[in-house]
Formats: C-alpha cells, sequence, structure tokens
C-alpha cells in the first residue's frame, strides 16, 4: 500500500485515525504526540494497560499491534493507523471459545499459579506472553525466561510466569 | 443493628476450611483483566493533568524562575513555583505523617531552598498530560549552586547517635562485657567492612495521586499509598481541612515496599493544584523522579567477631554509619539483630547517621535487616572457614535461645533450627565439600551459600468491620492496603471460616478512609493486625446472630452457650450435636433485621509481649554458578525456608517470600543507584541502567514453610512480607565465596568484582 | 516531548524531500520516541517512512539485502538470516526485549545513541547532546564507558548489538540523500568522537538508510555472539564480543572480530584479525590477538576492568567460533 504524503501537522493537532480496539473499530482524532498508551489510557479509559516506566525499559505497556507485542509507550498512535491493537481488556475475547466470557487460557493460567502480586506489570506481562506464543520461538523454560525477560516483575514472580506460561503452552499442544 | 463491642480475647469457635490452604487470589480476576484501577487511573470529567519540574541541582537556591512561555501554552492552567503557591500549613507537625521520622519533613515548593537533587521545583498544570509534560520542559530554572555532600564517606567522622529515636524503632542495645577486650584476646579473630549500594524501590506503578474535586466541595483522593489513613491524616493537617471533606482511597497498589509508606510530594502537589484551580488533578511522577524521594540507603559497616577454635563466639562487634538527609533523621534497625541472632558474652552494636544532602531515606522492604544481616552473616561464614566450621554448625553451636537484646527474654516461638535441618535436606547441604573452589562444572565454579534471615514479629493496632447481610454475604474490611501481598485474600479467608460462610460469601474491601482505620501496611504486620481485627469483628457478628438465634421461637439454640456454637456451612449448630441448627440466613429473616454489623480493635498482647520477644527466621540456601574467567554469576537455585508461624495461604505465602528472595538477588548482584557527588545526582535513574532482576535471572526457588506455633496473636501468625529478602544476600555472598574463593564485601557483585 | 510537524511520507523521495532543518526521520521509535520523552531530541519535524518500500528482505548477488524497514525480529527470525548469518541473529536477540526488537527497524538500529547517563539526562552538560558544555562522565560515573577510541570530549559507547555483528561481517550500508544514493561500509558508517561527538555517524543531513546489505555468507558455522552486561538479560552490554572465522582444518583462514560496549563505534582491529588468519586456532593464537586488541585500551576512572573483561572476552569468543559453539541466547551458562 502506498500512502499519500500528508501536509505536516503540528505536534497538537488532531489528525483522523482508525484503529481497530479489542475487536471494536474506532475513528479517533489523535495528536501526532499522543503516544497509544496514553491514548489507551487517557482518552480510551482503557487503564488496563499500565505506564511504567514510559522508556521501553520495563514491558508493563505491551500490547498486541497486528498480534505482534510492543511497547505502547514508544509506539505514536498516529504512525498505527489502520492497526488491530489488543489490550489486556481483550485478551478474554481473544481466547473466548464459543463466546462462554471466560477468561483467556493465559489470565486463568497466571491465577491458578499466582504469577502476579500487585498486578501493576501483569497486563503487560499477559499481552506480552500472548506474544511470545504467537511468535512460537519459545519452547523451553529456558526460552520462556529468555522472552519474558522484557517485561520486569518488582513483586518477583517470575518463576510463577514461567509456570503459567508453560503450563498454557503444554495445553496448546495437547 | 449496629454494635461496637470492647475488646476482648476468645476462642475461635470458627474451623479451618479455608485458613491454611492454598487459595488463588480473590483479587486475580480484575488484575488479570486490567479491571483493577490504581491511583493515577481514576477518572473525573474536569481532570487536569499536573506534570512535576525537577531540580537539577542538589544543594542551592533558586534565583529565578522564568514560567511565562509554559504559561502561554495553549491548554496550560497554571505553573506553581513557591513563589506563587497558596498558603498551607506551617508548622512542621502539620506535616509529619504517621511514620515520619524525627526532623522537619520535606516541603515541596516551600521556598526557594534546595536541599536534594530532583527536588520538585514546579508543577504545571494543564489540560492534557502531553500539553503538561511539554510546558513544564518549557520552564526555566536558575538556581546558585552550593557544592553538595552526598559521599557517605567523606562525612562518616561526622557521623552521630541521633539525638531524638524514631519512633518503633529500637536504638542499639547498651553494650555487655568487653567487646573489645575479648576481641584483642580472642584465639580466632575475622574483622571487616561491609557496605551495600544505595537502592531505590521501583514499584512498577510510579507514584500518582488523583485528586477529585466533587460537587459538594470534598475531595475524593485516590493516591499510591501503603495505608490511606496516612495520606488522610497528612492532607487534612497540611491544608487545614475537616476530616470528612477528604477521603482517600487506594483499592489496588502497583507495589510498595516501603515507598509509599509515606505521602509523597505528588500528592502534596495534586491536592495544591485541586485546590488552587477548584478542579480535579492527577499528578504522576515519571520513573526518573522515582529516584527523587525515598531510597534505601547505603551504610558503612564494620563487624568484628571473635572466637574459640571451636567456633564459640567470644565477642561479637557491630558498627554501622548510614547516611539520612539534611532536614530528618531516618534511622532503621541495621546491627541489633546480630545480638538478637548469636549467643555471645561480650558485644558492642553502634548505629550512626550522617546527614549528605539527598532526599530523606526510607524503609525499604526489611529496612535495616537486609543490610545489617548481609554484614553479621557474611562475617559469619568467614568465621566458619576461619575456624573451620560447618557454616550451620557454627551457627547452630552460637544459637540463642533468647533475646539477649531483651534482657535475655525468650523468644514467643523459633524454628530456625527447623529451618536449617528441612532447607539443608532439601538443597542436598550434606553433599557439599567445604573447600573454596573445589565444585566445578565445566567453566563454572559451582558455589553453596548458606545465611540466617530474621525480621522482627509485629502487630499493630488495628480496626475491622463486618456486616452480614440477610441474602447471606458478608462484608469486611478496613483502611489498610493490598499492596499486593495477598491482603484482600487472607481476610476473606478469616471472614469466611470465622462464619462458617464460602468465600465467594465474602466481600473484602481496603484501602478507603471510610472503613475502619488500621495502619499503613508495612512491616509484615498486616496479617497480625488486619486478619486479628476481621477475625474479632466476624466473632462479634457471629455472637449478634447468635443471640438473635437463640431468641427466637422454638429455637433449635435455645439455652445453649455461645462457646457452644459451631459456625459452618452457613449455618449455626450446637457442638456435638449438629443436628440441632439454624441458617444464618434464616435467622436474620426471622429476626427481620436488615443487617448485623460489628467493628472490632485488635492490638498487641501486652502481657505476651512482656513476656516473650518475637521475629520470624529463616535459613537460605543458595547454589551460584560462576564463570571462572568471565566472572558471571547466575543464582540457580535457592532453598529459602521460613519460620513465621502460621501460613494462613501458602500460595500467596509462596509468593511473599518468591518476591524476597528476587530482590534480594537484586540487591546481591545487581542493585546500584549510582551517585555522582560532583553534583550530588543519581545518575542512572531509570530502569535501563538501574538493573533490577528481570525472568532470565530467576532460576529455581524453593520455599519451605517449617511448622512453628506462636501464641503473639490469636490467628498465630507472624508476617511474611519482608522475611523473604533478609539474609538471601549474605548466601549469595557466602555461594559466590565458595565458588570462587573471593570474599566480596560491598554489594552488588557486579562482573568487575570478580575479575 | 516538544511540539512537532508530523509528515507521513510515501517514497523514499518524498521523505528526504520533507527533511529539513531539525527534522527527524521516524520508523520503530524505539529510541528517538525515548530520547524526546527526555528532551535529548528535540526536532521539529517527524517525517513517517513506516509506510516506504523498505520492509523486505531478499537476495543480492550472493548475499541479503535488508531493508532498512525490517523489524529486528523479522531480520533475526529469517530463515536466510538463520541460515547465513546466524551471527547476525543471535546478536540481534541479545539484545534489547522481544518487545522492542519487534518494532525497531534495521536503519534505526544503526542510528541508536548512545546510554551514557550524561547524555541522557539534560540537567548535566554533555558535549554530544550539547556541543561545547563538557563531557562530566571523564571523572565521573564511566563504568559504562569506552576503553577505545575515546576523545576528551566524549568517552561514550555505541549500543547497539546488531551493529557489532554487521562490523564483524563487513555489511555495506545503502542510503539515500539529498545528493542521491551512495554506499557506506560498515566500518565507515559510525565515527569516533574526536572533536565532534555530537555527530554518531558519518551520514549527512537529510540521508536515509534504505537497506543494509550483507555479503556472500563465510561464518554460518565457526561464530559467536558472546555478550557480557550487568544482568541476564535485556541490559546492554559491558563486552560484547562478534567473532566469525573461516577454518582450514586446524587453521585459521579468515578471522573477523568486533567488539561491542567499548567504544564509539563496533570496534574492529585489523591487525588482530590479520594476526590470527594462518594461525592454529588455539587459545595461544586467540590470548595474542586479545593481547594486541587491549594494548591500545585506554580507561577511564571507573571502566578499567573492562580491558580485562575484553581480553577475557575475545578469548572466550574465538574459542567458542572455532570449536562452532556460539553462545546460546537462553541457556546464560556461557559456552
Amino acid at each position: 500500500m502506498r500512502l499519500e504524503t500528508q501536509p505536516p501537522v503540528s505536534a497538537d493537532t488532531p489528525i483522523g485515525i482508525t484503529l481497530t480496539i479489542n475487536g471494536q473499530r474506532r475513528e479517533l482524532r489523535v495528536a501526532p504526540w499522543t503516544t497509544l498508551l496514553d491514548l489507551l489510557r487517557e482518552r480510551l479509559d482503557l487503564t488496563g494497560t499500565k505506564k511504567g516506566c514510559d522508556h521501553g525499559q520495563c514491558g508493563a505497556c505491551t500490547v498486541l499491534v497486528n498480534g505482534t507485542r510492543v511497547n505502547s509507550c514508544l509506539t505514536l498512535a498516529v504512525m498505527k493507523d489502520g492497526a488491530e491493537i489488543t489490550t489486556v481488556e481483550g485478551l478474554a475475547a481473544l481466547g473466548d471459545r464459543a463466546g462462554s466470557n471466560a477468561l483467556h487460557p493465559i489470565q486463568e493460567a497466571f491465577i491458578e499459579h499466582d504469577a502476579f502480586q500487585c498486578g501493576y506489570c501483569t497486563p503487560g506481562q499477559l499481552c506480552s506472553s500472548v506474544g511470545l506464543m504467537n511468535e512460537g520461538h519459545a519452547h523451553t523454560r529456558d526460552e520462556i525466561r529468555e522472552a519474558m525477560s522484557g517485561n520486569l516483575c518488582r513483586c518477583g514472580a517470575y518463576t510463577n510466569i514461567v509456570d503459567a506460561i508453560e503450563d498454557v503452552m503444554q495445553g496448546d499442544a495437547r | 443493628m449496629t454494635q461496637t463491642s470492647n475488646p476482648q480475647t476468645f476462642s475461635s469457635t470458627g474451623r479451618d476450611t479455608f485458613v491454611g490452604t492454598p487459595r488463588s487470589r480473590i483479587d486475580g480476576p480484575a488484575k488479570v483483566t486490567g479491571l483493577a484501577k490504581y491511583a493515577g487511573e481514576f477518572a473525573a470529567p474536569d481532570l487536569a493533568y499536573g506534570y512535576v519540574v525537577s531540580s537539577s541541582i542538589a544543594k542551592g537556591r533558586i534565583t529565578a524562575i522564568e514560567s511565562a512561555e509554559a504559561e502561554a501554552v495553549p491548554g496550560v492552567l497554571k505553573v506553581i513555583t513557591h513563589a506563587n503557591r497558596p498558603r498551607t500549613a506551617w508548622r512542621d507537625k502539620n506535616f509529619q505523617d504517621a511514620v515520619a521520622p524525627p526532623g522537619s519533613p520535606f516541603r515541596a515548593l516551600y521556598d526557594d531552598l534546595i536541599v536534594f537533587s530532583g527536588q520538585p521545583v514546579a508543577l504545571v498544570v494543564a489540560e492534557d498530560f502531553e500539553t503538561a509534560r511539554y510546558a513544564a520542559s518549557l520552564v526555566r530554572v536558575s538556581y546558585a549552586m552550593q557544592e553538595p555532600v552526598t559521599d557517605l564517606k567523606a562525612v562518616r567522622g561526622d557521623a552521630y547517635d541521633p539525638p531524638t529515636k524514631r519512633e518503633g524503632i529500637k536504638p542499639p542495645p547498651a553494650p555487655w562485657g568487653d567487646a573489645d577486650q575479648a576481641f584483642g584476646s580472642a584465639p580466632i579473630r575475622v574483622q571487616g567492612g561491609y557496605s551495600m549500594a544505595n537502592e531505590h524501590h521501583n514499584p512498577m506503578e510510579p507514584h500518582a495521586t488523583t485528586v477529585v474535586v466533587e460537587q459538594d466541595g470534598t475531595y475524593t483522593v485516590y493516591d499510591k499509598i501503603q495505608g490511606v489513613s496516612n495520606s488522610h491524616q497528612y492532607l487534612v493537617n497540611v491544608f487545614g481541612l475537616k476530616p470528612d471533606q477528604v477521603r482517600v482511597l487506594n483499592p489496588y497498589l502497583g507495589g510498595g515496599f516501603g515507598s509509599g509508606l509515606r505521602p509523597q510530594y505528588q500528592a502534596f502537589l495534586a491536592m495544591l493544584a485541586a485546590q488552587e484551580l477548584k478542579r480535579s488533578v492527577r499528578v504522576t511522577l515519571t520513573r526518573d523522579q522515582m529516584w527523587s524521594f525515598t531510597y534505601r540507603g547505603e551504610a558503612l559497616q564494620t563487624v568484628a567477631l571473635g572466637a574459640e577454635p571451636d567456633g564459640t563466639l567470644t565477642t561479637l562487634r557491630h558498627d554501622a554509619v548510614q547516611g539520612t538527609s539534611t532536614f530528618e533523621d531516618y534511622q532503621e534497625v541495621i546491627v541489633n539483630w546480630s545480638g538478637v541472632l548469636y549467643r555471645c558474652e561480650n558485644v558492642a552494636l553502634t548505629y550512626r547517621i550522617a546527614k549528605l544532602d539527598t532526599a530523606t531515606p526510607g524503609d525499604m522492604r526489611a529496612p535495616g535487616a537486609v543490610t545489617g544481616v548481609f554484614a553479621i552473616e557474611t562475617a559469619m561464614d568467614e568465621l566458619a572457614y576461619a575456624t573451620g566450621q560447618d557454616p550451620i554448625a557454627l551457627r547452630l553451636k552460637n544459637y540463642a535461645e533468647s533475646d539477649a537484646t531483651a534482657q535475655g527474654k525468650p523468644f514467643g516461638s523459633k524454628e530456625l533450627k527447623s529451618c536449617f535441618r528441612q532447607g539443608a535436606e532439601r538443597f542436598g547441604w550434606a553433599k557439599r565439600n567445604p573447600e573454596p573452589r573445589s565444585m566445578r562444572e565445566g567453566r563454572e565454579l559451582v558455589g553453596w551459600g548458606v545465611a540466617t534471615g530474621i525480621w522482627e514479629s509485629m502487630m499493630m493496632q488495628s480496626s475491622a468491620i463486618a456486616t452480614l447481610t440477610p441474602d447471606g454475604r458478608l462484608t469486611v474490611g478496613n483502611s489498610t492496603g493490598d499492596i499486593g501481598t495477598g491482603t484482600y485474600t487472607i481476610l476473606t479467608q478469616i471472614a469466611a471460616d470465622t462464619l462458617g460462610l464460602p468465600m465467594d460469601a465474602v466481600t473484602t474491601k481496603l484501602g478507603d478512609t471510610r472503613l475502619p482505620e488500621a495502619p499503613v501496611a508495612g512491616g509484615s504486620w498486616t496479617a497480625a493486625s488486619s486478619g486479628t481485627a476481621v477475625m474479632k469483628a466476624c466473632r462479634n457478628v457471629g455472637e449478634q446472630v447468635f443471640k438473635l438465634a437463640r431468641g427466637l421461637e422454638n429455637s433449635p439454640l435455645a439455652n445453649v452457650d455461645f462457646d457452644r456454637a459451631v459456625f459452618a456451612d452457613g449455618r449455626i449448630s450446637v457442638a456435638g450435636d449438629p443436628g440441632r441448627s439454624v441458617s444464618l440466613v434464616e435467622v436474620m429473616q426471622a429476626a427481620g433485621v436488615d443487617k448485623v454489623e460489628a467493628v472490632e480493635q485488635a492490638g498487641p498482647d501486652k502481657d505476651f509481649n512482656q513476656k516473650y520477644e518475637a521475629y520470624t527466621h529463616s535459613a537460605i540456601f543458595v547454589e551460584v554458578k560462576v564463570d571462572e574467567e568471565l566472572g558471571q554469576v547466575r543464582v540457580t537455585r535457592v532453598v529459602s525456608a521460613i519460620a513465621a508461624g502460621k501460613v494462613l495461604n501458602p500460595k500467596t505465602a509462596r509468593s511473599q517470600i518468591l518476591g524476597g528472595v528476587v530482590m534480594g538477588i537484586g540487591s546481591a548482584l545487581e542493585e546500584e543507584s549510582m551517585l555522582d557527588h560532583r553534583i550530588g545526582r543519581f545518575m542512572n535513574h531509570n530502569l535501563g541502567e538501574y538493573h533490577v532482576p528481570v525472568n532470565a535471572d530467576i532460576y529455581d526457588i524453593d520455599v519451605i514453610f517449617v511448622a512453628e506455633e506462636d501464641k503473639a496473636n490469636p490467628l498465630g501468625v507472624k508476617g511474611l512480607g519482608e522475611i523473604g529478602i533478609v539474609g538471601t544476600a549474605a548466601a549469595i555472598t557466602n555461594a559466590v565465596f565458595h565458588a570462587t574463593g573471593k570474599r566480596v564485601r560491598d554489594l552488588p557483585i557486579t562482573i568487575d568484582k570478580l575479575l | 516531548m516538544n511540539r512537532f510537524d508530523y509528515v507521513r511520507a510515501g517514497t523514499v523521495a518524498e521523505a528526504v524531500q520533507a527533511f529539513g532543518a531539525g527534522a527527524r526521520f521516524i520508523a520503530g521509535g524505539t529510541n528517538l520516541i525515548d530520547l524526546m520523552k527526555y528532551e535529548v531530541e528535540k526536532p521539529g519535524r517527524l517525517i513517517d517512512i513506516t509506510h516506504l518500500p523498505l520492509d523486505r528482505i531478499e537476495a543480492h548477488g550472493d548475499g541479503l539485502r535488508i531493508g532498512a524497514l525490517v523489524t529486528n525480529a523479522k531480520v533475526a527470525y529469517d530463515d536466510r538470516v538463520t541460515a547465513r548469518y546466524p551471527l547476525l541473529r543471535n546478536a540481534i536477540l541479545a539484545g534489547a526485549s522481544a518487545q522492542l526488537r519487534n518494532a525497531a527497524s534495521t536503519g534505526g538500529n544503526l542510528l541508536q545513541r548512545t546510554r551514557c547517563y550524561y547524555f541522557y539526562d539534560v540537567a548535566t552538560p554533555c558535549n554530544k547532546r550539547a556541543p561545547g558544555s563538557g563531557c562530566p562522565a571523564i571523572g565521573g560515573m564511566n563504568r559504562i564507558h569506552a576503553i577505545f577510541g575515546t576523545s576528551d570530549k566524549c568517552i561514550a559507547t555505541h549500543p547497539s548489538d546488531m551493529c557489532i555483528a554487521l562490523a564483524a561481517l563487513e555489511a555495506t550500508v545503502q542510503v539515500n540523500g539529498p545528493q542521491g544514493e551512495r554506499s557506506i561500509p560498515f566500518s565507515e558508517f559510525h565515527r569516533l568522537p574526536g572533536e565532534s561527538p555530537e555527530t554518531d555517524t558519518n551520514l549527512a543531513p537529510g540521508e536515509i538508510v534504505v537497506s543494509v546489505d550483507l555479503p556472500e555468507s563465510r561464518f554460518p558455522q565457526h561464530f559467536t555472539y558472546l555478550k557480557l552486561r550487568d544482568r541476564l538479560s535485556y541490559a546492554f552490554a559491558l563486552v560484547s564480543v562478534a567473532a566469525g572465522l573461516e577454518l582450514d582444518g586446524d587453521r585459521i583462514k579468515t578471522a573477523r572480530l568486533a567488539l561491542g560496549g567499548v567504544a564509539h563505534k563496533p570496534w574492529r582491529n585489523r591487525e588482530a584479525e590479520a594476526l590470527l588468519e594462518g594461525k592454529p586456532a588455539t587459545r595461544a593464537s586467540f590470548q595474542d590477538a586479545a593481547d594486541l586488541i587491549v594494548a591500545e585500551a585506554k580507561p577511564q576512572s571507573e571502566n578499567g576492568f573492562k580491558i580485562d573483561l575484553a581480553r577475557r572476552a575475545i578469548v572466550r569468543g574465538l574459542e567458542q567460533a572455532a570449536a562452532g559453539t556460539p553462545q546460546s541466547l537462553s541457556d546464560k551458562r556461557i559456552q
């Protein structure tokens, strides 16, 4: 797709974009200096996605953009025009089997394995876990640990997080 | 029907159906779906955004602040500085929060004086976040700089015994025997200096406060705090408000570790701006600004141990000097632990502080114990080598059966020996070759180390409410916070068991000043304090319902004494006569009451505390693998055996210990806030360069809870929030020595220290 | 973050044309937005180049052409890269986090800026950020700083892992700009700080990286990317070693070696490579090369350990490469 060069737009002048967020198509007017993270949290009341460092150093803001995990804090919303965004609020629907309103298996596994304490890094950990499984590169515990190292957990739930992911991956394999 | 009964002791008639069993967090669904809201996430229709401008110097005066350019940015509502700030209270006392150390608390935007780097010097308030952030970058601040002093080593000689002691912090005990003389004549001597880097808590949630101005002019404040009552008191006192003009909430807290014990400056600034602008304001600190208030201050320690050739300790000296700010005398317990842990006839323990041009240090997970126990437990390992003793045998030989720092009072319970026994067995300690550098796998040296952990077991005055409604639902709660510890879950378990209800019939509410008051969540005292208060409130409700039941026509409980009542499965039955029973719902419906409610107080058991000293203990076993050539350390295995009384919920309890161990690994190997003393500034103020453990750093951690019966409180709990971290760094240091033969006495053990 | 104009470019020509003083091209944004939030970068205009047709990996002679917009993750997991340039794959996967690699572009990775504490903190002077203001890292917190090629103006290091591999692989950077297209050998792409540390690369104003071209694959078996850092993942290198060897029996036919975390650019020492060539692939040879390389190292007040660490890492890296046992990405035991 070739896009026409747009005339320059000032940072605080909103421009129109379309995002599909958790399955819902939204026409938005967003200033260029607004990150995807701030758009979600401050404009759309999707506060499930967390701001931990705002610099790509903690992973709390991890969301899925077209199924791929990225740090929403380092993403300008206007640059994702047309993208499909999945946040923690949309994970249940993503994992929803036959519209049962159930949690995504990874959400259930996090609860079962006590893979969080304060819960602040959790949305990022969950989106990152789903991204990891979509990628399909991590199989062993060592590989999971390495691939989840972009998500800090100051409460130290790491071993339980790996247990939860392994559990879901093994379930998928069955 | 509301009744508040007098505090009383009682035996629980409830059975442990839920207490003591592993239960998933009841706040789990809210947290995994993103519905759990944290302080900086509450909305208001008129919300404005505050962004803090931070001082670039550590010491001096502001000579000018130019804010016109910032104010001219469309959308900017106000730039507040010391020059134009609204008036607040002026007496120090009004700024002293419930856990403030002695001194004169920091006041943001108070005057032109700069007392630490990163100090807030202006708040820019705008219609949206991006505008506030941009405008903040346009505020120009000029300073008259003075040379800051932030190097503790440079002011070690100026250290002093704090004239006013911090409440709740035991000063070092008076010395006994003559430690120095005994050291001079000891056949075996070990002496060393120990230090740990400055550390910052860095909870994943940055500090944030949302002040919502309600229609009636009152304020609803969502504050990142480990106990809303503390913020409430602070805001009321500082802003001269009536208590009912402010409600503070914090249903979820994205990690505290002590950083949220005291109200921080963003709460002050948000309230200041909300009052000034008469609209709702949120102030969220940036991650960098998380280096602009409390931290775990480094301490310079020396330990001198003397022993007989058989390892019997004859003398123990432990001295510590720690930094504080220029305006408050922060204090923590660093050296006392050495005197509690070991039986020794000549002991001297000292603790002094020295003023630095930094923010006031504060409590960080197991404050003082992390620091002091690292030193004593590393020194004990050195003594083990010096005497040729097994490190566990040495500790058992000098095992304290009573607390020498408290006139020899016995411990309420101390199953530390079981920790060593069970931990050693699980770890496989018997297979250890004590010789340093004797174990290797390929290019890696393998080291096994052990250390003891200790933390005080405390209980604080706390209250709680319990309300039973005729639909069979029970609501309990108080103002304390669940900082990730699992408080919601354990209180639910306790409440459900006390009244014999299923857990899903219980709603636990926390973090709201409209609920009965409880202290900040800290010190590992919440389970004991709030748990007992909830249990008593539920017990009171049970007694009221029982009385209603007995008064019913043809009551199956007629003429039964309360101490024979059994609450189970939503019913009250008679002990030994289960046929006689009635459901709680039936009783309330028949009695025609719309609710049965009670508020109860719980506090420390004075009689018990007069007779006993209360501590939690642990034995930590660590395996490290160190690349012989490159110095890379991996902590491949940890066994942490914990003696902490009754475990209410093994699942969340285990997580508490895991978290402590992980933070301990960080403190041993990675965490270091680096001060450039020339400018008095922490330079690696971000999560890219201040290293906390990542997933790849953490291998197997095995947690053992040894059986321990304790009677300090009716629940038999001793607290778990801190014990997991204490001693972990020493166990790692000791394992690194065993692996490499290198004794590192200054943490963190980064690669450069092992080359 | 300051105000900026936003321009979405459709073609390379349009992107180049939209460029002017104070403008920056933006693709993944993982470093630029980070720096803008710190007020380190204050571009007046952002030119969004993510829609340019530079997002493919394709055959290029005997080598491979990687479009500037291909994400780091796509490069690392590309089958051709995995088979023929595993050194590049390993270096990429040793850096950042999965999330960052999913967003960061190939071109952007080349243009990452240093992690020097002072560069990042606008409360302090920095010659790289504010030319002429001074370098507080000299005599300050410089544990993570350079030991090679420093100047009295700047001792910062280049932060990329990918670039260390590209240096060893002797890639070529294709650029396009106001003066048209040109190729820059990788070793000439980044520069040393000298008197003008504000300039990281030899890219001219308005020039845009369009691709990174890899020559014929030479080190599919004997390579490693060994990275030493302050934690086991998600940290910048204290020292890293990209090594590629072609062996003829026990003898070294070709050696390529680049170091990360030690200089303002990926650090190569051609004399050391030449010294290795023709020598037996033994620890003694590796030690000789390492000694030669570190002989010209110059420590700062806090980073002297890097000299010893670099020496040891070079030896180990060459051992790994010679043995065909490259450093694992997930097993943190150093092979």
